[in-house]
This record gives structure tokens, C-alpha cells and sequence, in this order.
């Protein structure tokens, strides 16, 4: 059978006045009830409706679309459709913003007639939360095509504007539909829908009217402006507050993006530890950048002494069981976890802690010498481990627990002098060696060393499978340093490690490189 | 338990005759089987006509006042051999079910009842869905419909038609003594709209009467030699007597004109999206009015040969709108005219798609193919201006979006049973896993990405059958407590125990049928005044013979679920292992529970709400807990930290606190950094006492290692 283009225009036929919407939500946003109200909006207010969905995926978190149809009731009954053709939408709601793409990607959303009313918040999906590193998909891009795609846009994080009236979503979207005037219905009229649905009445309203606001002044529309991020504020006794001042002034001297850097690595250093761990870090980025400068770091953004200061900093801020009790018995963390569950003042609140120590972790944590004799014999190692290695849960709200935590927080005092400090002081500073014997030699290579830090994070097994892929890449970087393509390579390298979850790929990328290096050396 | 109540919408099924019903298509059918006077419904839940169940199962009031029997039937095999109540007696009945996965089942029953035939009209309410609206394989029940020579109903997709349907299908199976299938889209089944109501009417004979007189007549029974006669009198009489009744009753619809050079023949269904195309193409309107001649198949099975010949007199070709495959209709429909000798030509799959849904856009492809290629332009000239070249281009978003396939919800009681099956699967090595129908299918997906096969409903185990013999590692087989009560306890768990499998079988028992909507089964754990629930899974169990069960009563254990799992992995033990992992859907839970709640709270009464939390600053960005969970309310986020590169974890307000990330963390050994926090609302006197005092030297605490640190706080965003 020959193809058959369309030679025909979609051009509206106005004549009849059939209205066309759709709805493409994420399943439990509740668009059902906003079909619902839609329709009864409509036929309300003299029109014919219909609506039509697919349930049953909804529920369960996939991709749903509902599809409404409504024209003004002449007496005759319309024959209305029941699903939404590509080019013929007049209207389309997105509950989030990569569903709005995707009504773009299948042609729902038409420059010629759609105005698309979309949230522009995300819910991730699956996919993108599995990625080790960052997977997500990048809104900007899809924000940027709707702007194209969309006849008229309305697209505000209707979740943020929700959540401020302790509301739902359904009335946000309500409420920007009717901001954007695209249905031929006054505000009051999809007001009298939220009340009749009679919960939450006034706090729905709020929403709706918030929304409507934005949609018809079109706030919300444009990209959020950058806010500046105040420096955080450093409190403690005068003496250190002091000190810190006089250390802090010393990286002045730094090159301005390894300043900034510097800055919140130096926080996090004397946050984690002490102000003499502090100096220690300064000292290395300060010597870093010497050295950057005379590999000529300038003319490429001194992107070996940013690097240094990020990944040295994270180096130093190793994850321990003194970090985590530190954090956890910490005020500003209990204030965290009120506001997260959201408690009136009244509520009293019961945290639990959910920790699984194992031998590994303890050793870690005795005086070097005597976990260091530990871990090297299996028979003590399995002894410690049948005895510790089970997860705990801890109420750390409660004071026993909490005094537990709060005494290996304290721990921190004598942390330098543990078996856990020399295995990361040894590990660091032949990684540190390492870049700065590249740095002369190829600039991109060192830094490709500094960037391999990224790897190391989690605990237990997921931190062992980080330190294993940290091992592959500077294999890797050694095979192709001095190559024209080295640069290539490590991007590479870093790419498969971030991707997969396990070592699979990174290891099949260090085994071409390794087929192309052998032949070289063979060569 | 059903997880949506109809119990304000049902109360539209009392009105009567000269009032307008408004609401769905389901709930259309059950007014529509009422106005029929039907004596007994039933059927067996599934998408799309679940809720069709629900319905009937919210209006037992107004059916026991008409004296209509519900039966929730165990399969749907039980439905269909509930029809046999109108095989002897002058009752109707109708039962509802999903169609293909649904009449495979029934088919048993289905060729028996159709030997035989019908005394009282006798209806099978199929739902077809096509499309993203599949939740399985597509498959026609147009070949049932052949092969056991029954009466198929496709009618428009408008509350008019369907109820119609319901009416004329009674009427046609009593005419023909042949039972009917009515078979419904899902986007009919949910479509909103309105019809003109009749008067509800009590079944001249109700079942319970038909108790007291019992009759019966070896001329309907379905076994030789009375089945060799039914054999001819299918064809010689009942076909005939079917096709005979269709045309004097107009089932069929003739619109637009009825000359013309080309003329379009469609099933029912698809009349809807045929209109709106040929409005596109400036051939119709919205009220109906074609400029193209349209046959329309509210019955699609038997076809009206004399009918469909007088459609095509004078016409060069007509286009067939049959959706899926094999396009029985068409062939038919050529064989017709090839026979007759007509010079028309019929047409129909290579302007339209071989197989799958028909969607707007491919029927104007089609239809603009066709009425072009046989020389009709369309009458509006606005329609024929041409365009692609004046549309700005839209930017290609497919590399970016991602997909979103549907997975467990939040809270679900059957993510931590596939972690820990993970967990075992990382420990010991990869196992043959063989699933089954239901919510625990997600497993499939990622991040679980555990088991390969779904041989049907009930059928998980019994589809291991051939590796039961044992081996290296011990197969795995998942079954659901719907599909347990449905065939599975004798079709997998006593085939499993006769042919004394060496496998491990997980029974996921979430207290009722969760993926279809929460409908009761035997084991339902709520206490039902119509059913009788409450029955133990491990008693049926070991009632067919199986010696090792386990029962789990919460699966968010994930160290159990585990430990378990490894267990009955590794036992010396013979014969099939059978662990039963119950703990409620959470979905369902919610909808109930939560509104008490919060009256609760409302009241004053010590309620305790859990969630969980991320301690952002602990959580490193590795997402290791995410590819053991998939929970939709943990998500991530970027922190405002220059020295993160990676995103952490972080759980939204839609979290239930069910505990699946604190025992995953602790059961995979993860990280420290997640928590629960318990809200105690209106605690008692001396918790708030205790929370006083403990709170105060906590601060005390707090405030001293504060007095001898420095502390970097960001500074509140306002």
C-alpha cells in the first residue's frame, strides 16, 4: 500500500465549537478528580462533555493520560472522541514536566493551537534514580521545546504552589487552566467545582486562586531567578571563631574558582574534624595551586586547584561511624527532622536510626595499632564481625541511645590517632602523589586523577565497589596517559563507572583500553 | 474492600423511566442489565470490567430488592458455568469478565454452554482492551466467538449504544437460543456520558423460584449423541435465526448517504474515532451527519451477508475498520462479494495497521488513503489547504524524556519480597524465577529485573513444572492470592506437590485481588456480610499436601523475607517449599485507614503517623537503595553544595513510612543514613513528660559540644 501523507491541514473547525483536552499526569496525582471536574464544569455552564481514561496503570505510578471532549449543546448529541489525536488537542494539561514533553513527543502539543498548562516539577522516574551518579533528565531542555511547541504556555512548579496552601496539586492545575483562559468559563465556575467537591475547601481555593493568579500574569512562566546562596554563618567560641578567620584569609590567596571551592571544602574540613585538620587541608590546596600555576593552570581555569580543593575535601571528610553519630546528634539536625515530618508543636516525635555496623567499620574505629593486628588476622576479624555485625536500631530521641551516639560522636577528638585514619591518610596520599606527578607532565590527566574521587562514596559494600572502580579508572588513566586521546579516555572511563551500579562497565572499558595499549606496546 | 466505592454513584441505578442517567459506561451496563430484568449477574474482576464488579457489588442492596442473584465467581470458568442457570429455564443472566486472558478460562465452559444453548437469554460482558490500555496480550475474542458459534456485540462507544446493546443482545440470544458476548473497550468501559433511563424490572422468574420447580430437557445437554445435533443445528438453525433477527431488528446501522462511490464498514466501537477523522477531513460533522456511507457492526459475529451486499451495490470499494488481527471480517466480507461476483473491491488492513490499537492519527491516515486512492476529495476546502510547510518545527524530544512505566506503589508490601529475592539472587547466585499475573509481575521490571515468564493467572508455579525436578539452584515461582484462588492451588500447588516438585514457591497474599481493585477472595481478611472470607492460604496448602510452608505476616522484613527465602533454598527438605508472604496493599490500606486517621487525630486520640527520612548530609549520592526499592516517594535531590557532584537521596511527602528502606538498608547492609520518624499525635501526659525531660538534656548535650566547636549553619532561606 503507497504512503499517504496528510494533505490536510489540522486546522480547527471552529464552527461547532468542540473543545479538546487532555490530561497527562503521573498515576496517583489525583487527575482523575480533575477530569471529574472539568466535565462538571462543562456541562454546567451549557456544553456537552465527555471523558474517557485509562485507569489501572494510574494507580501505579506509570504515565496516564485522561482525554475530555465538550461542545456547546445545541440539542443534538455530538459524536465525541475517545482518545486524543495528534494535532487536534486544544488544550493540554501536564501534571509534570517531562509528561508535558512527552505530550510534545506525541504530537498532542501543536504551535498552531495548544496551550499547554503544565507543572513543571518533577517526579523522577525509575530509570533516572537507578544511575549511580546523576541520571536525571534535564527539564531545561524539555521547558525550552515547550516554549516552542505550545501555542501558549503556562508552566509553574504548581507542587511548590500547592504545598504553601498545604493543598493538592489538582487544584493548582485547576487553577492555571482557568488563569489561562483557554476554556470559555468564568473563575467562578471552576471555583463552584472545588466547592462541591466539599474537602479542604479553603486551603483548595488558596491553590486554585495562587495559580490563577500566576497563570494569567504569567509569573511563574519564566525561569526561577538565581538566588545568591548566603555564606553560611560560623558560630562557635571566640578563640576559634578567631582562628578560622586567620585560616580562612589564607586561601585568599587562591585563584578565583579554587577560592570559592576552597571555601566550603574548608567548612567542611573543620565542620568534620578540627581546625588543625583544617590548616592540613589549606596547606595541600595552597601547595596544589603552586603547582598549578606553574603548569599553567591560569590559562585553563585553574581547573586542577578547583578540583583539588573539591575532591581533597571529600577525601578528608571520610564517612565514619564518629561523622555519623556526629551528624545525627547534632540540634540543627534535629530541627531538620521535625520540619521533614512536617510535626505541629504539639506532636511528640520518635526517631529511629536504622544502622548495621560490621566488623570492618569497628575496626575502623580502635587505636591503629590494634585494629590494624585485628584485620589482619581472620580468626579475630570473624570474631569481632559474629559479634557486632547486625543492624541496630536506635532511638536516638530517647537518652540512652542518644548519649551512645553522642560518645562516638566524641570520638572525633581522637580520630586521628585510629586504624580507619591511616588507611584513608595512606589511601589519600598516594592518590594526591599521583595527580600532582602528573600535573607537569599532562594537566587533564591530573585532573581526570582528581575527578576519579568522585567514585569513592557509600559505605560498606557500595563504598568497597567505589574504591574498586577508583582502582579501575587510574588503571586506566596510567594505560592511556601520554596518548593524544588520554583526555577522551578518562571521560570515558568516569562515564561507565557513573552509569552502571556495578563494575562491569568500567572494567569493560579499561579492557579496550587495555586491547589498543597492549598492541601499542607490542607495536 | 474494593479500592473505589460506587456506593453514591449506584444510587442511580433506582431511577426510572423518562429520567437522564449520567456517569459511566460501567455503571450504564449494570443499569441497563437491570432494566432487562435480568435474574443473576456475575463474573471474575479484571481490567476494564472491574469495576463493573464493584459496582455490583455496591448495589447488592438494589439487586436484592429485585430479587437478582451476585455471585463473585472463583474464575472465569465459574462464571460462564453460571450461565448454565438459563440453559433450562426462562432466566437471564450475565456475567463479566476480561476478554482475551478471561475467555481463555471461560472457553471450557463457553463451548459447553454454547452446545446446548439458552433457554434465557444469556450474556458474557467481555472487556477488550487495546493499546497503552493493555495490561496483557492482545487477542481476539472475535475467534471464540467463531469457533463456538455465540453472538458477538460491539456497539458504539456512547451510553446509548452500549445500553442498547445490553437490550438487544438479551433478545437476540433469546431469539436464537444462543448465549452473546458483549465486548467493551476500556475507554468505553470509563467513558462519561448519558442515556435516557427505563424502569428496573424484576425477572419474571427469579432464580429462587426456579429452585422450587426444577426442570431439565436432554435435548440441551452438551454430550453425544445430543451434541452431534447441536453441531448442525448451530449452523442450520440458529445462525440463520440470528442473522434473520439482526436485520429485522436494524442491530446493524446504515448512516450518512446511502449512495456513493465508496462506503465504510465498521465495528462498532470504532465508529467514534472513524467520525472524528472524517470531521478532519471535512467529511462529517460533530453531530454525526457523514457525507461518506457507513455501515456500522453492532454486531460483528454473525455477519448479515444480505446486508453488507446491498451496501456495497454500486460502490467500487469499501474500506473494513476492524481492529485487531486476524481480520476475520474482512476476509468475510471478501469471500461474500468474491462469491457473489460484485465488482467492489474490499479493503481494510494496509491502509490501516495489521494489528494494535486503532489511534486517531493512523485512522486519518487510512481514511485519507483510501477516499484519495479512490478519487473523493474532501468538501471543506479549508481542509485541503496544505500545511507541513508553514508548522514550525517541534523540537525532538525523545533522547530526553524518559519512560515511565508503572512499577510497585508507594508503601507496597510486595517491594521488600523482591528485594530480599534479590538480595538471595546476589548471595547465592542467579535463579530461574517464573511469575505470574498481578501487581507482583512489576518484579520483572527494573529495579528488580527477577523472572522471565507469565504463563497466565494461577500459573506461575505450575509453569516451572518442567525444572521442578531440581538441580544446581532450586527454581522459584511467584504467585499472587487471586491467582491461588483462582486455579492456582490444584493447577500449580497440587501439580506441584503429585509431581513432588523440588522448587520454592512465594505466595503473595496482599488480603485480597490488589491489582484488580481490591475485590474479596476466600482469603480476604476482612469480614464480609455477603462472603465468607478469612480462610487460610497455608490450610489449603497443606491440605493438598504440602509438608514445608512458612508463613510471613509482615514482608516489610526484609531480613526474614531473606533469610527465608535462603532457607527454603538450601533445605534438605523434599517436595515443593511454599512460603506465604502476606502483609496488606498498601493502596488500599491507605484509602481506608487514612481518612479514620485523621479523624482520629481530629478527636484527640493518640495516633501514631511513621515516615521516613534521608539525612542528607550522611547519604553519599551512590542510589544503592533505590536499585533495591523503586519506591516512587524516594527520590532525590540536589543539595546546595558546591562539592557534591551527585544528587542524594531524599523521601517526599508521600512517603507511609512502611519501613522498606530502613530494612533494606539494614537487610543489604547499606548506609546509616536513613530514618524513621514517628509523629505521636496527642501523646499521653507522660510521654510528653518524658519527651520534656529526655528533650532538655538532649539540648543540654547538644549545647555543650556546640560551646566547643565551630559550627557552619546556613543561614535560613527565606
Amino acid at each position: 500500500m503507497s504512503e499517504h501523507p496528510r494533505d490536510f491541514t489540522p486546522a480547527r473547525s471552529d464552527d461547532d465549537g468542540l473543545i479538546t483536552l487532555a490530561i497527562l499526569a503521573v498515576g496517583g496525582q489525583g487527575c482523575g478528580q480533575l477530569t471529574d471536574w472539568i466535565v462538571a464544569i462543562a456541562e454546567a455552564n451549557g456544553y456537552r462533555a465527555q471523558s474517557s481514561s485509562v485507569p489501572g496503570v494510574a494507580q501505579r505510578t506509570g504515565a496516564t493520560i485522561y482525554y475530555i471532549e465538550m461542545a456547546p449543546d445545541t440539542g443534538a448529541e455530538p459524536v465525541f472522541s475517545l482518545m486524543p489525536a495528534p494535532g487536534e488537542v486544544d488544550i493540554v494539561v501536564a501534571g509534570e514536566i517531562m509528561e508535558a514533553g512527552r505530550g510534545v513527543e506525541r504530537g498532542f502539543v501543536t504551535p498552531l493551537r495548544t496551550t499547554l498548562v503544565t507543572s513543571t516539577h518533577r517526579v523522577l522516574t525509575l530509570s533516572e534514580k537507578l544511575v549511580p551518579g546523576d541520571g536525571r533528565a534535564d527539564s531545561a531542555v524539555v521547558l525550552a521545546a515547550l516554549e516552542q511547541a505550545a501555542s501558549h504556555l503556562v508552566a509553574m512548579d504548581m507542587e511548590r504552589v500547592a504545598a504553601d496552601h498545604d493543598s493538592h496539586i489538582t487544584n493548582c492545575l485547576l487553577g492555571a487552566l482557568a488563569g489561562s483562559g483557554a476554556l470559555p468559563f468564568e473563575r467562578a465556575a471552576f471555583e463552584a467545582a472545588i466547592r462541591a467537591s466539599g474537602r479542604g475547601v479553603e486551603a483548595a481555593l488558596r491553590a486554585f486562586s495562587d495559580a490563577y493568579e500566576r497563570a494569567q500574569s504569567g509569573i511563574g512562566t519564566e525561569a526561577p531567578a538565581v538566588t545568591e546562596t548566603p555564606e553560611p554563618d560560623v558560630a562557635g567560641p571566640e578563640r576559634l571563631r578567631a582562628e578560622w578567620a586567620a585560616l580562612e584569609a589564607r586561601l585568599d590567596a587562591l585563584p578565583d574558582p579554587a577560592r570559592a571551592m576552597a571555601g566550603a571544602g574548608l567548612r567542611k574540613v573543620v565542620d568534620y574534624q578540627d581546625l588543625r585538620y583544617g590548616a592540613l587541608y589549606a596547606d595541600c590546596v595552597l601547595r596544589g595551586a603552586e603547582a598549578d600555576r606553574a603548569a599553567g593552570g591560569e590559562a585553563r581555569g585553574w581547573a586542577y586547584s578547583t578540583a583539588l580543593a573539591k575532591h581533597l575535601a571529600n577525601a578528608l571528610c571520610y564517612d565514619d561511624i564518629i561523622r555519623v553519630a556526629d551528624l545525627k546528634t547534632r540540634g540543627a539536625r534535629f530541627a531538620r527532622v521535625r520540619d521533614h515530618a512536617k510535626a505541629g508543636g504539639e506532636a511528640v516525635l520518635a526517631v529511629t536510626e536504622y544502622m548495621h555496623p560490621r566488623a570492618e567499620e569497628i575496626c575502623g574505629l580502635l587505636p591503629a595499632r590494634l585494629g590494624r593486628r585485628i584485620e589482619a588476622s581472620p580468626r579475630l576479624f570473624g570474631m569481632l564481625d559474629r559479634m557486632v555485625n547486625r543492624g541496630r536500631r536506635l532511638r536516638s530521641g530517647r537518652l540512652p541511645a542518644f548519649v551512645l551516639l553522642y560518645g562516638l560522636g566524641g570520638l572525633r577528638r581522637v580520630r586521628r590517632k585510629l586504624w580507619r585514619d591511616r588507611v584513608e591518610s595512606a589511601h589519600r596520599e598516594a592518590w594526591l602523589a599521583l595527580a600532582e606527578a602528573r600535573l607537569p607532565r599532562d594537566y587533564a590527566m591530573a585532573v581526570a586523577t582528581l575527578d576519579a574521587r568522585r567514585l569513592i562514596k557509600g559505605y560498606s559494600d557500595t563504598h568497597g565497589r567505589g574504591l574498586s572502580k577508583f582502582d579501575v579508572v587510574l588503571d586506566g588513566l596510567a594505560l592511556v596517559e601520554g596518548r593524544a586521546d588520554a583526555a577522551d579516555w578518562a571521560r570515558r572511563l568516569m562515564e561507565s563507572a557513573l552509569t552502571s551500579p556495578d563494575l562491569s562497565a568500567v572494567e569493560g572499558t579499561l579492557a579496550t583500553i587495555r586491547s589498543f595499549a597492549g598492541e601499542k606496546e607490542t607495536a | 474492600m474494593a479500592e473505589r466505592s460506587f456506593a453514591r454513584e449506584v444510587e442511580q441505578l433506582r431511577i426510572g423511566a423518562g429520567q437522564e442517567f449520567r456517569g459511566e459506561g460501567i455503571l450504564a451496563i449494570t443499569k441497563a442489565l437491570l432494566e432487562c430484568g435480568v435474574g443473576y449477574v456475575g463474573g471474575y474482576q479484571g481490567a476494564p470490567i472491574s469495576h463493573l464488579m464493584d459496582v455490583l457489588a455496591d448495589a447488592q442492596e438494589i439487586l436484592s430488592e429485585l430479587g437478582v442473584r451476585f455471585e463473585a465467581n472463583a474464575s472465569e470458568a465459574a462464571a460462564t458455568a453460571m450461565l448454565a442457570a438459563s440453559v433450562h429455564y426462562p432466566i437471564r443472566g450475565a456475567v463479566a469478565y476480561k476478554g482475551p486472558v478471561g475467555v481463555n478460562v471461560a472457553s471450557d465452559a463457553l463451548a459447553n454452554l454454547a452446545s446446548g444453548g439458552v433457554t434465557g437469554g444469556a450474556m458474557m460482558i467481555v472487556g477488550e482492551d487495546y493499546g497503552e490500555g493493555s495490561a496483557i496480550m492482545q487477542e481476539r475474542t472475535h475467534a471464540f466467538a467463531m469457533k463456538s458459534q455465540v453472538w458477538l456485540l460491539d456497539p458504539r462507544p456512547n451510553l446509548r449504544s452500549m445500553t442498547k446493546a445490553v437490550r438487544d443482545g438479551f433478545e437476540l440470544s433469546e431469539a436464537t437460543e444462543t448465549p452473546v458476548i458483549l465486548e467493551l473497550r476500556i475507554r468505553a468501559c470509563h467513558v462519561h456520558g448519558a442515556f435516557e433511563a427505563r424502569d428496573n424490572q424484576r425477572p419474571p422468574l427469579s432464580v429462587k423460584d426456579a429452585l422450587s420447580a426444577p426442570r431439565r430437557s436432554t435435548e440441551r445437554l452438551a454430550m453425544p449423541p445430543f451434541a452431534f445435533r447441536h453441531e448442525q443445528e448451530k449452523v442450520s438453525k440458529r445462525w440463520p435465526r440470528a442473522v434473520e433477527f439482526i436485520m429485522e431488528n436494524g442491530l446493524n446501522e446504515f448512516m450518512g448517504p446511502k449512495a456513493g462511490k465508496v462506503g465504510l464498514v465498521l465495528q462498532g466501537g470504532m465508529y467514534n474515532t472513524v467520525m472524528r477523522s472524517l470531521r478532519r477531513l471535512g467529511l462529517a460533522d460533530l453531530h454525526g451527519n457523514s457525507q461518506i456511507p457507513l455501515y456500522v457492526l453492532n454486531v460483528t459475529y454473525p455477519l448479515a451477508e444480505a446486508e453488507f451486499l446491498s451496501f456495497c451495490e454500486g460502490k467500487d470499494a469499501v474500506l473494513v475498520v476492524e481492529e485487531g488481527q486476524p481480520n476475520y471480517i474482512e476476509q468475510a466480507f471478501g469471500s461474500m462479494v468474491h462469491r457473489k461476483g460484485l465488482p467492489t473491491r474490499v479493503q481494510g488492513k494496509g491502509y490501516l495497521p495489521m494489528a494494535g490499537e486503532y489511534q486517531p492519527g493512523e485512522m486519518l491516515e487510512a481514511l485519507s488513503g483510501f477516499l484519495a486512492d479512490h478519487g473523493v476529495t474532501p468538501a471543506d476546502p479549508r481542509q485541503r489547504a496544505p500545511n507541513d510547510t508553514q508548522t514550525p518545527p517541534v523540537p525532538d524530544l525523545s533522547a530526553t524524556v524518559p519512560l515511565r512505566t508503572p512499577g510497585f506503589c508507594v508503601g507496597c508490601p510486595e517491594r521488600p519480597i523482591f528485594a530480599a529475592m534479590k538480595l538471595v539472587d546476589q548471595k547465592i547466585g542467579p535463579h530461574q524465577i517464573a511469575c505470574d499475573i498481578g501487581c507482583h509481575l512489576f518484579s520483572i521490571l527494573p529495579p528488580f529485573d527477577l523472572g522471565g515468564t507469565t504463563m497466565g493467572f494461577g500459573l506461575g508455579p505450575a509453569s516451572n513444572g518442567a525444572f521442578d525436578g531440581g538441580g544446581e539452584r532450586r527454581p522459584i515461582s511467584i504467585i499472587g492470592d487471586g491467582g491461588f484462588w483462582h486455579n492456582g492451588l490444584a493447577s500449580s500447588i497440587g501439580n506441584a506437590v503429585l509431581n513432588q516438585s523440588d522448587g520454592v514457591i512465594v505466595v503473595v497474599d496482599n488480603y485480597y485481588t490488589a491489582a484488580t481493585g481490591g475485590q474479596d477472595i476466600l482469603s480476604s481478611r476482612a469480614e464480609h456480610p455477603t462472603r465468607n472470607t478469612n480462610n487460610s492460604i497455608a490450610g489449603a496448602v497443606k491440605g493438598v499436601g504440602v509438608k514445608w510452608v512458612r508463613e510471613i505476616d509482615r514482608t516489610y522484613d526484609v531480613t526474614k523475607v531473606r533469610d527465608t527465602l535462603t532457607e527454603a533454598l538450601t533445605t534438605p527438605e523434599t517436595g515443593p517449599k511454599v512460603i506465604i508472604a502476606s502483609s496488606e496493599c498498601m493502596l488500599n490500606r491507605q484509602r481506608r485507614e487514612k481518612p479514620l486517621r485523621h479523624a482520629a487525630i481530629g478527636d484527640g486520640k493518640r495516633v501514631v503517623v511513621p515516615k521516613f527520612g534521608v539525612d542528607e548530609d550522611v547519604c553519599t549520592g551512590d542510589h544503592a537503595c533505590m536499585r533495591l526499592s523503586g519506591c516512587p516517594s524516594l527520590t532525590m535531590k540536589t543539595l546546595d553544595d558546591p562539592l557534591r557532584d551527585d544528587p542524594v537521596a531524599s523521601i517526599d511527602d508521600g512517603c507511609v513510612g512502611c519501613g522498606n528502606c530502613g530494612e533494606v538498608a539494614d537487610a543489604a547492609v547499606l548506609c546509616p543514613s536513613f530514618f524513621q520518624v514517628d509523629v505521636v499525635h496527642n501523646p499521653g501526659r507522660f510521654e510528653r513528660w518524658y519527651a520534656r525531660v529526655s528533650g532538655r538534656m538532649i539540648e543540654a548535650l547538644q549545647r555543650r559540644r556546640a560551646r566547643k566547636r565551630l559550627t557552619f549553619e546556613k543561614a535560613e532561606m527565606a
